[in-house]
Formats: C-alpha cells, structure tokens, sequence
C-alpha cells in the first residue's frame, strides 16, 4: 500500500513533536484502534479485578446506608458535612481538567490537548458520577433526590431558588450531560473506525449504532466541527461556573472559614490544579501500559506539569490571602480559623496540605523534574492527596469550630466513610478500566489532522 | 466493479490516496459542471469544504436561538415560582429577588443551547441513517482509516454511468467503483 502522509516533519513550533515521527493516517488509526481491538492484555483482569472489588465495597457501604441512613457517618452536629462533601468538591474539581483541556485548549487552539482530550474528558464523565452520587446519599432519604428538581409535586411545594444548594444542583446536572454530550459527539467518527475495523459481527453492530451512521461526508464534517467549537464554546464558562456554585454553597454561609468572596476563583484554580493531576496519575501508567509513546510524548508531560505548576501558584495564593484576610479583617472568629487550622485538633492535616500542595508543587519549576514521567507522576500523586485534604480542612475545621465555644464538636469518620469513598475510588476506576478497552482512548480522527500533509508526488516517477 | 442497472444506482464513487488529489478531483468535477457530489475523507479538511461549494453551517444561528431559549425558560421559571407558585419569604428579601436567580438561567441557557448544538447536528446531517448507498461500496470501509472518496451521485443532471466513471479515471484515483442504490 503507498503511504502518502508520511509524518517527517511536524506541523507543531519548534519543541518536540506531538506525534512521533513516522506515523501516517493509517498507521495512527490501527496503532490506537488496536488498543480496543486486539485481546485483552493479561495485566488487565487483576487491576480490573482490584477496581471491580473497591466498587462491591461501595454497593455494601451504600446498601447499609439505606437500610440505615447516615447515622452509620460520622457526621454529628456540627460537624453536618463530612466526607460526603469533601469528596463531593474533591471529585467535581478532577472532573474539571478534562473540559479544560477539550474545551478552553480548544478553543486556544493547543494542539497538544488533542492526545488526551478523549481519555481527560472520559475522566471528567466518571469523575462527575462518583461527585454526583455523594450529595444525593447525604439527603438521608436519597430516593427522594427528585423532590430537588422544579416539576409540579401534588405537594404543591417548589425548589427555592435563591439558595446556592438549589444552584448546584442546576449547575451538575448541566455540567454532566454536557460532558456527557460534548464527549460522544467527538466520538461519533471513531466509533465509525470501529464500526468498520473490527472483526467481530456483535462488536460491529454495537459500534455501528452508536456511530449512527456516520460516513464522513464533507458536510458532516463541517456541521460536526462546528456543533465542537460551539460546544467547546459553551462548556468553558459552563466549567468555571460550576465550580464557582459549588463555592458559593460554603461562601454564602457564614461560616469563618467559608464567608469568603476569594472562593470562586481560588475553587476553580484548585479544580484544574487537582484534575491535571489526575490527568496525569492516569495518563503515564496507561501510556506504558498500551504502549502509547507515540503520540502521548514527553512534550504533554511537560506541558500538564507547567499547567499544573500555574493552577498550583493560584492555589497557593488562595492560601496566603486566607490567611492575610483573616489577620486584616480584625475579625476574631476569622483569625480563631487560622489559629485553629495552625495549631488545632486538625493540625497535621493542615501541615500535610502544604507539604503537598505548596511544597510538591515547587519541585514542578525544575525542567529536570518536568522531563522526568515518573516525577511529574509522583508530584501528581502528592497533589491529588492534598486536594482531598484542602477540601477536608475547608470542610470539617470551620464546621467543628464556629462560634460559641459550647457549640465546638469534633469529627471522626467511620469506617463507612472510608468504605464509601474508596468505594468510589473503585467506581471511578472501573469505568475508566472499562472505557480503555471499549472505546478508542486517544481521539484518532484529531491525531490525524496532526500529521503533516505531504506534498503531492511528482507526477514524473 | 460490479454492474448495476442505471436505474439502481446511486451514483459513481472514486478512490484517491491523498486528499490533494481528491480536493483537485472535487474541483475537476465541479468545473465540468456536475452538482450532485459528495466526498468522504478520514478528517474535517477545511479546503474540500470550500471545494465543494459548500455554505456555512446554520448551526451556530440555531445554538443562538437556543440558549436565548434557555435563558428565557430559566429565568421565567424561578421568577413564576418564586412569585406565583410558590412565595417563600427568605429573610424578608422581595419573591422577585432576580439577582439569585442569575445562577440557574445560567445553567438553562448553557443546557439548552448545548442540546441545540448536538441535536442540531445530528438533525443538519441527518443522523442517525443506519444505512446508506456508500456502504455497499466495499473499499467505503477504508474512508474512516486513510482514503479519500469522491461520489458523483445518479441524481446529478450530466450523469451517465458509463461517461461519469470514465471521467472520474482521468483524475487519478486508485479505484472507481459504481454505487448500488439501497
């Protein structure tokens, strides 16, 4: 077969490539195809295993919780939000990543996003189902999570709509059937390439109904790129808004340590800082394990360590206003916050915070450390711990210490908390597992707009 | 190449191996005055868009008129509760409180105006159509790996098989083939 596009040279500025040299359209389809097509890797069963158990811990954690209710939590008063919400932010914001680099990346023209803005967006669908699911268990009747959506009740009782709860639940759903929409419409063509590579007679009819027909036709073509850019268009503001309405359910308390006008723009820097280092903690170990050098090289690496270095400096800032804002209000409650989180019950999970996320995220200046996928990968692990235990100090140290002295508590999560969000840690993993090996991982009709396009031959041969 | 009555064609499909001979093809074609063509490339290529004539697309006016749609249905929605349905005093603050009530119209008009963008597309290319005339054509397969196909469809005023296929060989493709219709 003659290969025309033959990859010599890379359409990218100067660094290095963002696919390997080499590749042509034909190559690139049947390197990233064959992750789905070929037999399952021997590797997989036991990790798929493992995940598939974390998810039967969380069906049990939740099962008890229902027959029970959620005196099987630690929460007590006033420590109402415990793990359930911690994790709830923690997730949301690993969600994030994955519309910025398919949407705002997009839209900034990065090329680079288009190796990972498949597997990060992926990320971001899964990610919002374990965030989702905690809210609705905490209702303490979760099978009445409908009453929260405004449709006629014989109660005659409506959503009230001047409280950030209510908005949160708007900005959710919003948020997870946009992914959801933004995700299967870049994957209508690759499902076509499935559709019409795969040797199996189930496995074709499958893809050929979720590709719905697609043929590549130029005008479909040209309506599926622009539905891209407007959805793109639409999901960037849509992604700082959510996680602004998710900061605004502790910033309209008034609550020290919440009632802070800094949370919007210090909760959605902390969402993409947290989701790159998930990108990341997923990323590398997948990319060895497929083999997928080609076209998730070290220049990706390099770029998500710089863009979590910068989410990290806001992040980091966020911390020291906190701070200076709680000496410069004169407030005492606000200055007992500081005290509190310093030097009070919580302490070492405040210390352990900025060890991972001020301390670890420094080593991310040396290009040494950025060239390097096992130390970006090991900062990246540090980064997703201390954005669980941000959410945790913000969470559980205000709450457990307000106001009133007689009114302090303290918290201690049960082992169901623990069961639950490893369970979800399970969920999470199991989808993504499931994912890598039904639908292609790597967007391959974007990776072939990356190759160069070889000049015509000469006609004279 | 198979032979199929005129009457039960869709049209002649020709392959090329680079899209350069396929965008010079489409202009080829459309210089000899054919109008009914479509052609099937493995990637969005912007050039072959303006090749083949093509206008813009009317999604983005469509998106427009649903997030204006969305923001309407959000922002009536909570004002007709919170001032009709359902008055709730909050902290002595009016029912018509509509700077709370930017959140939620927000999010309405993000969510109507993404369901316009993918159902309109959907709609503009008239998906799902599970099957379609160029998939008889074996080698059609190869249009979503690394292949470039051109079809001048039966339909075109200054189509006749024969001519059509004959011409199509003069523009360089590796394969020319006759479409079955159904």
């Amino acid at each position: 077969m003659r290969e025309m596009c033959v990859a010599t040279e890379t359409r990218t500025t100067a660094d290095s490539p963002l696919v390997a040299p080499g590749h042509t359209t034909a190559t690139v389809t049947d390197k990233i195809a064959a992750v789905v097509l070929q037999s399952t890797p021997r590797w997989f069963y036991p990790a798929f295993g493992a995940s598939f158990g974390l998810l039967m811990l969380f069906m049990y954690a939740v099962t008890i919780l229902f027959a029970k209710g959620v005196g099987i939590w630690g929460v007590n008063n006033p420590a109402g939000w415990g793990f359930a919400i911690v994790n709830f932010v923690w997730w949301i914001g690993i969600g994030h990543a994955g519309t910025l680099i398919s949407a705002i990346l997009l839209l900034l023209r990065q090329k680079w996003r288009q190796s990972i803005n498949r597997f990060a967006e992926a990320m971001t669908l899964f990610a919002v189902a374990c965030a989702g699911i905690y809210p609705i268990l905490h209702l303490g009747r979760p099978w009445l999570a409908y009453w929260l959506f405004p449709y006629p009740a014989t109660t005659g009782v409506w959503p009230q709509f001047r409280s950030p709860l209510i908005w949160d639940v708007f900005a959710i759903s919003t948020y997870a059937l946009v992914s959801l929409m933004f995700w299967y419409v870049g994957l209508i063509p690759d499902l076509a390439t499935l559709r019409d590579r795969t040797q199996n007679r189930i496995a074709r009819v499958v893809y050929g109904m979720m590709a719905m027909g697609w043929r590549g036709s130029a005008a479909h073509w040209h309506n599926h790129d622009t539905a891209c850019i407007l959805l793109a268009a639409l999901a960037t503001p849509l992604v700082v808004s959510v996680h602004s309405v998710v900061s605004l359910d502790f910033a309209a308390g008034l609550i020290p340590g919440w009632h802070a006008t800094i949370f919007p723009p210090y909760f959605v820097a902390g969402a993409i800082f947290a989701g790159f280092a998930m990108v990341i903690t997923l990323a590398i170990p997948l990319r060895a394990a497929f083999g997928l050098h080609d076209f998730i090289t070290e220049r990706h690496v390099r770029n998500m360590a710089k863009v979590m270095l910068a989410t990290g400096l806001i992040v980091n800032y966020g911390y020291a206003i906190e701070i200076f804002i709680a000496w410069y209000s004169g407030n005492e409650y606000e200055q007992y916050m500081l005290t509190n989180r310093v030097l009070g019950p919580y302490r070492y999970i405040w210390y352990s915070l900025i060890l991972c996320n001020v301390v670890a995220t420094q080593f991310l200046w040396s290009a040494k450390v950025r060239s390097s996928a096992v130390a970006v990968w090991v900062v990246s692990m540090f980064i997703n711990v201390g954005m669980w235990l941000e959410r945790f100090v913000i969470v559980v140290t205000s709450l457990t210490r307000d106001f009133m002295p007689s009114a302090w508590g303290m918290y201690y999560p049960t082992r169901f908390d623990y069961f639950t969000f490893f369970g979800t840690i399970g969920l999470f993993l199991s989808l993504m597992f499931l994912f890598v090996r039904l639908l292609p991982m790597i967007s391959i009709f974007e990776i072939r707009t990356l190759l160069p396009k070889a000049r015509a031959k000469e006609k004279s041969a | 190449m198979t032979q199929v009555s005129p009457q039960r064609l869709h049209g002649v499909m020709a392959e090329f191996d680079h899209s350069d001979k396929l965008i010079a093809a489409v202009k080829a074609v459309r210089a000899q005055g054919y109008t009914r063509i479509d052609a099937f490339t493995p990637y969005p290529i912007e050039e072959l868009h303006h090749a083949l004539g093509h206008h813009h697309s009317p999604l983005p006016r469509m998106v427009l008129a649903g997030g204006i749609a969305g923001a309407l249905f959000g922002f009536s929605l909570q004002t007709w509760i919170s001032t009709v349905a359902y008055p709730m005093n909050v902290g002595g603050r009016p029912f018509f409180s509509w700077p709370a009530f930017v959140p939620v119209t927000f999010e309405c008009t993000i969510l109507f105006a993404s369901l316009t963008a993918v159902l309109g597309m959907l709609a503009l290319n008239g998906l799902p159509e599970p099957h379609h005339p160029v998939f008889n054509v074996e080698r059609f397969a190869m249009a979503s790996r690394d292949r470039y196909f051109l079809c001048i469809e039966s339909r075109d005023p200054r189509f006749d098989a024969a001519q059509t296929a004959d011409f199509l060989w003069t523009l360089e493709p590796t394969h020319v083939a006759e479409v079955a219709a159904s």
